[in-house]
């Protein structure tokens, strides 16, 4: 063919060029989707938030004001005060900080386990399909409130949180590395899996290279999702005294004290909530953005 | 645009002559308004046609020139948003823009289709049968049901289904794909229509089911006499069952013609390449075949001259400024001319349009009807040079691949928890060849013959379940996991689909770099030896950063070229590598592997169920049948000298790019389908539908029934065949 003979001539007259930075690439596309941006500094705020929160409001977290129970926002409690006279706003940013970690990690933790467990399952299949989903399985049907009730004695103290994180994402990975190992099994027989297995790539690179990045628009919309999910069910726990532990505060237990004034002190209820809202929002927009930004498909960046 | 319609040829049969047209085109336009703001997408611009009764128009073109988009806008199949212009008079009614109620009335009892994929053609919860009495009731609702049922069941017969009566409660996913195309013909015949559009109704089929579904469309003809339209990519298939052809390019009729006329004294530099680009399994040494370069015009944004001027080989400056119209050969105005009047201007009208058989798109059709030119000629063909190989005995080449006896069987299970065998699928049963070095082996066969379970057998350097599979020398069964690592650089696979087999995450780049990385080379020299690859297969450094789905078929398959020859493997395994691909992108594929071969020398394994692309490239082939090799020799032997019964038939399947030998030729059409490989035929497995087998006496045939043939030599040459009256069928 004479274009064999064209093309090597041009391959030979300029100085090789680099390799094309896969990373770099998705970085820099990442952060040119103007969704990202903003949710990447809502998330950047809400963290300032947090951190700063209790200690410019001048109440100290779990500080009863006894002059002012039950009271609106006012110049003293920006935005009021609940029933035993603690500040609404102190008690929301500090809640909000274990509610960030909590979040952010069992939704890392949760969706990565379950990333794991259905590649490998699916991709082996026999013997380590079988012990790994009887794994799924067990998990999925042990009463999982009941093993944090007992458990939630552990949760007190320094560092208990992250006992209950471990514990959230534990008992929330199942149902996901089901559907991961589903797919799995049929990217398995594509083509370019076979390619990669015949020129002698090991199978766990086989899975991280190629099987992993493949379904990540499936993994990050599990794991935007699961961020919601876990706050909501810290704060479920939270209600029956089992989630995170006092004097620790979250914004599940902010919301939870909040939810039964929601009509007669809306104050109590409106800004914890105002910031869950605003935090699942920008874990999606981010997500959204780097689903977007791995995906060679998706039409934002099709010229 | 051309307006004019294509009169009656002297093909046309003399009865019909005077007849007028059943389905008359005119002038039709499709455009579909673009999305989002898009450009819009012109598929069709200015198509015209006319098939009387009995006669049979060819419509050719590449994926995407628009010769779908027509027929469907004829049918009135297009979706709400198309905009269709131009007139389709069927018996001289105007059904263009005819409301789908009263255009209902006409699709399947004045005019019907045959589609390509037979898959999704029919309801898979309704029995075949009923789908044919429901065509037939819908039409004639006067009909009983007992009278609908009859008439299926006679079409059913008409179309060759064994055992109508039974089949008739059949559902579609009991019948295999040739069967199912059969029914979807039976349906298109249902009503005696005037006019069946066929839309590439064999791409799907393998090629002895090809040659079966072509005599059953013959058949139809003669018992409806109906006009036929046949779609095609492929100008093999319909050399010797059209009567007249229409190449489309880019949305436009470029020449048409009769059949012969454009065969043998093709006009225009497009049809010239298309011919030029197929192989040819009736010449015995064809050279390199005629690529055409580059890639369709976008049809969102054509530009302004003729389409095909941009890949055209006598591409001339007044080709760029306007587009040539549709005229007769002596019509055509001399360049100057074209040159002097602006673009404009319309076009002279020949007088007597009626008598014109032939009409060509090209500025330089006078020049090349006056030169006798033909593809060889306007074409830069690539000179391939011969191997290093090419001087040393066959015997004295050192063996790349040896596979023995080699055995693959799949269990068949059923329940969930407690599994049962209740069968095996004998995928591989005992197969042996040898490949040596810069040597091409082509294993050929139909579909579900094991060609590709042998090879995954082979790539995956395990222990077979029989057998071995020595590469390098080196048994599979004895590799240690390093020895297996190190063994996987010296050979490499190319696959059939080029949509699936590359990573759709993962840049050009560091798609052909993933050998070289997983060998450890060091990145610089990954990153020099990647764009060294990337110049070799034929394609642009800039198109490493980009991803797989922005590339055409053919650059997609360069890629998948480059991978496998990162690592300078000495065996390259190709599965079906050009048979996802256009005739013409397939040329310059197969091109590029026969000088990649020449220039660095690996042996090839190629797999195909293309007999004629195997001729052009492979020194030997091994014909396969269920499981089992049937007969394996050079080439040369096989394809002059087939002694196999099989190879024969499939030989004598193919269709040739050639009117005149198409129609001298007598093809063996093969009874049936392929015997399910979990339930093989004793004795000889080919001869429940082997054509010689009734032709034997009946010592004779107890011999095929009980007693397996192996592989013995015939001729005297590297040739041998599993038969065991091989040696009476080479005497023919």
């Amino acid at each position: 063919m004479n274009t064999i003979e064209k093309s090597t001539e041009t391959a030979e007259a300029p100085s090789v060029p680099p390799a094309p930075d896969r990373l770099k690439d998705v970085v820099r596309r990442l952060l040119g989707t103007r969704r990202v941006i903003v949710g990447l500094a809502m998330l950047a705020l809400l963290t300032v938030l947090a951190f700063v929160g209790p200690l410019i409001s001048g109440w100290e977290v779990g500080r009863r004001d006894f002059s002012a129970m039950l009271e609106g926002p006012s110049f003293e409690h920006w935005m009021g005060t609940n029933r035993t006279g603690q500040d609404i706003f102190t008690q929301s940013t500090a809640g909000l900080q274990k509610s960030l970690l909590i979040g952010l990690l069992v939704a890392l933790i949760s969706t990565g386990v379950a990333a794991l467990v259905g590649a490998f399952a699916g991709y082996f299949g026999k013997m380590t399909d079988k012990a790994l989903m009887w794994v799924a399985d067990l998990a999925l049907v042990l009463p999982n409130f009941v093993i944090l009730a007992i458990l939630s004695e552990h949760f007190i103290g320094q560092g208990g949180w992250l006992v209950l994180v471990i514990l959230l994402a534990a008992f929330s990975w199942m149902v996901t590395s089901k559907m991961v190992r589903g797919l799995t099994i049929s990217l398995r027989e594509r083509e370019y899996i076979h390619a990669a297995r015949f020129m002698g790539v090991p199978p766990h690179r086989i899975i991280l290279r190629h099987i992993l990045p493949n379904m990540s628009s499936l993994l990050i919309a599990d794991a935007t999702i699961m961020v919601s999910t876990a706050i909501i069910g810290e704060t479920a726990l939270s209600y029956f005294g089992l989630g995170v532990q006092p004097p620790d505060i979250s914004l599940g237990m902010v919301i939870a004290a909040g939810s039964s004034f929601a009509t007669t002190a809306p104050w109590m209820f409106v800004f914890p909530t105002v910031l869950l809202v605003l935090m699942v929002l920008a874990v999606n927009m981010i997500g959204d953005g780097l689903r977007d930004a791995l995906d060679p498909h998706s039409t934002s960046r099709r010229s | 645009m051309s307006t004019d319609i294509i009169e009656t040829t002297e093909v046309a049969s003399d009865e019909c002559a005077g007849e007028a047209p059943v389905l008359e085109v005119t002038d039709l336009t499709v455009t579909f308004p673009g999305r989002n703001g898009g450009p819009d997408v012109h598929a069709v611009r200015g198509v015209s046609y006319a098939v009387r009764r009995g006669e049979v128009l060819g419509i050719v073109g590449e994926s995407g020139s628009g010769k779908s988009v027509s027929s469907m806008a004829a049918m009135g199949l297009l979706p709400d948003h198309a905009e269709v212009t131009g007139s389709v008079r069927l018996h001289g009614e105007e059904i263009l823009g005819l409301d789908d109620r009263a255009m209902a009335r006409k699709r399947g009892k004045v005019i019907s289709m045959v589609f390509q994929d037979p898959l999704s053609g029919l309801t898979p919860v309704y029995t075949v049968g009923d789908q044919l009495a429901e065509a037939v009731l819908t039409h004639e609702p006067r009909t009983s049901r007992a009278q609908a049922r009859a008439r299926a069941v006679a079409l059913l017969d008409l179309v060759g289904i064994p055992n109508a009566e039974q089949r008739y409660r059949s559902f579609p996913h009991e019948f295999s794909g040739g069967m199912r195309q059969r029914v979807m013909i039976a349906m298109a015949m249902a009503n005696d229509p005037d006019v069946i559009i066929c839309d590439e109704p064999t791409t799907a089929l393998d090629v002895t089911i090809q040659a079966q579904i072509l005599d059953l469309l013959r058949t139809a003809r003669r018992e409806t006499g109906a006009a036929i339209v046949m779609i095609t990519h492929d100008l093999g298939v319909v050399a010797g069952f059209v009567d007249r052809v229409l190449v489309m390019y880019a949305g436009r009729p470029v020449e048409t013609g009769g059949v012969d006329d454009i065969y043998y004294r093709s006009r225009m530099p497009y049809t010239m390449g298309l011919l030029g680009a197929v192989p040819r399994m009736d010449l015995d040494d064809q050279g390199a075949l005629v690529p055409i370069e580059g890639t369709p015009p976008s049809l969102s944004n054509p530009p302004p001259g003729c389409p095909f001027a941009p890949r055209c080989p006598l591409v001339r400056p007044e080709c760029e400024q306007t587009e040539p119209e549709l005229l007769e050969i002596g019509d055509r105005p001399p360049g100057e001319e074209v040159r002097a009047r602006s673009a404009s201007a319309s076009g002279a009208r020949a007088p007597g349009a009626d008598a014109a058989p032939q009409r060509v798109a090209c500025l330089r059709s006078g020049e090349i009807a006056a030169q006798g030119w033909t593809a060889q000629d306007i074409y830069p063909v690539p000179d391939i040079p011969e191997t290093s190989f090419s001087h040393t005995r066959r015997q004295d080449r050192r063996e790349v691949l040896r596979v023995t006896d080699l055995v693959k069987h799949h269990a068949l299970t059923r329940g969930a928890v407690f599994k049962r065998r209740v069968g095996t699928v004998y995928a591989v049963d005992g197969v042996d060849f040898d490949i040596r070095e810069g040597e091409t082996l082509a294993l050929v066969g139909e579909s579900g013959c094991g060609k590709s379970s042998t090879l995954m057998e082979i790539m995956g350097l395990e222990r077979p379940q029989r057998g071995s599979v020595t590469v390098m020398g080196k048994d599979s069964s004895t590799l240690s996991r390093s020895d297996r690592f190190r063994l996987r650089r010296e050979m490499q696979i190319v696959f059939q689909d080029p949509m699936s087999a590359l990573d759709p995450r993962m840049t050009v780049f560091d798609i052909i770099a993933e050998p070289l990385r997983t060998h450890g080379r060091s990145p610089a020299e990954t990153t020099r030896r990647v764009y060294e690859l990337i110049a070799l297969v034929g394609l642009d450094i800039e198109h490493a950063t980009r991803f797989p789905a922005e590339f055409s078929g053919g650059q997609r398959q360069r890629i998948g070229i480059a991978r496998a020859l990162a690592l300078e493997p000495r065996l390259l395994v190709l599965d079906e590598p050009v048979s996802a691909l256009d005739v013409s992108i397939q040329a310059g594929v197969v091109n590029l592997l026969r000088e990649l071969q020449a220039r660095l020398g690996p042996a090839y394994l190629f797999v195909a169920h293309d007999l004629s692309v195997v001729r052009h490239i492979a020194d030997r082939v091994a014909v396969m049948y269920l499981g089992r090799i049937v007969e394996i020799g050079d080439t040369r032997s096989v394809y002059s000298r087939p002694a196999h019964p099989y190879t024969q038939a499939l030989l004598s399947a193919i269709p040739l790019p050639d009117p005149e030998k198409e129609r001298a030729r007598t093809h063996i059409v093969l009874e049936g389908d392929l015997p399910s490989p979990a339930n093989p035929p004793s004795g000889c497995r080919f001869r429940t539908r082997c054509q010689k087998f009734l032709t034997l006496a009946e010592t004779d045939r107890e011999r095929c029934v009980s007693v397996e043939p192996r592989i013995l030599a015939v001729n005297g040459e590297d040739q041998g065949a599993a038969c065991h009256f091989a040696k009476r069928w080479g005497t023919d």
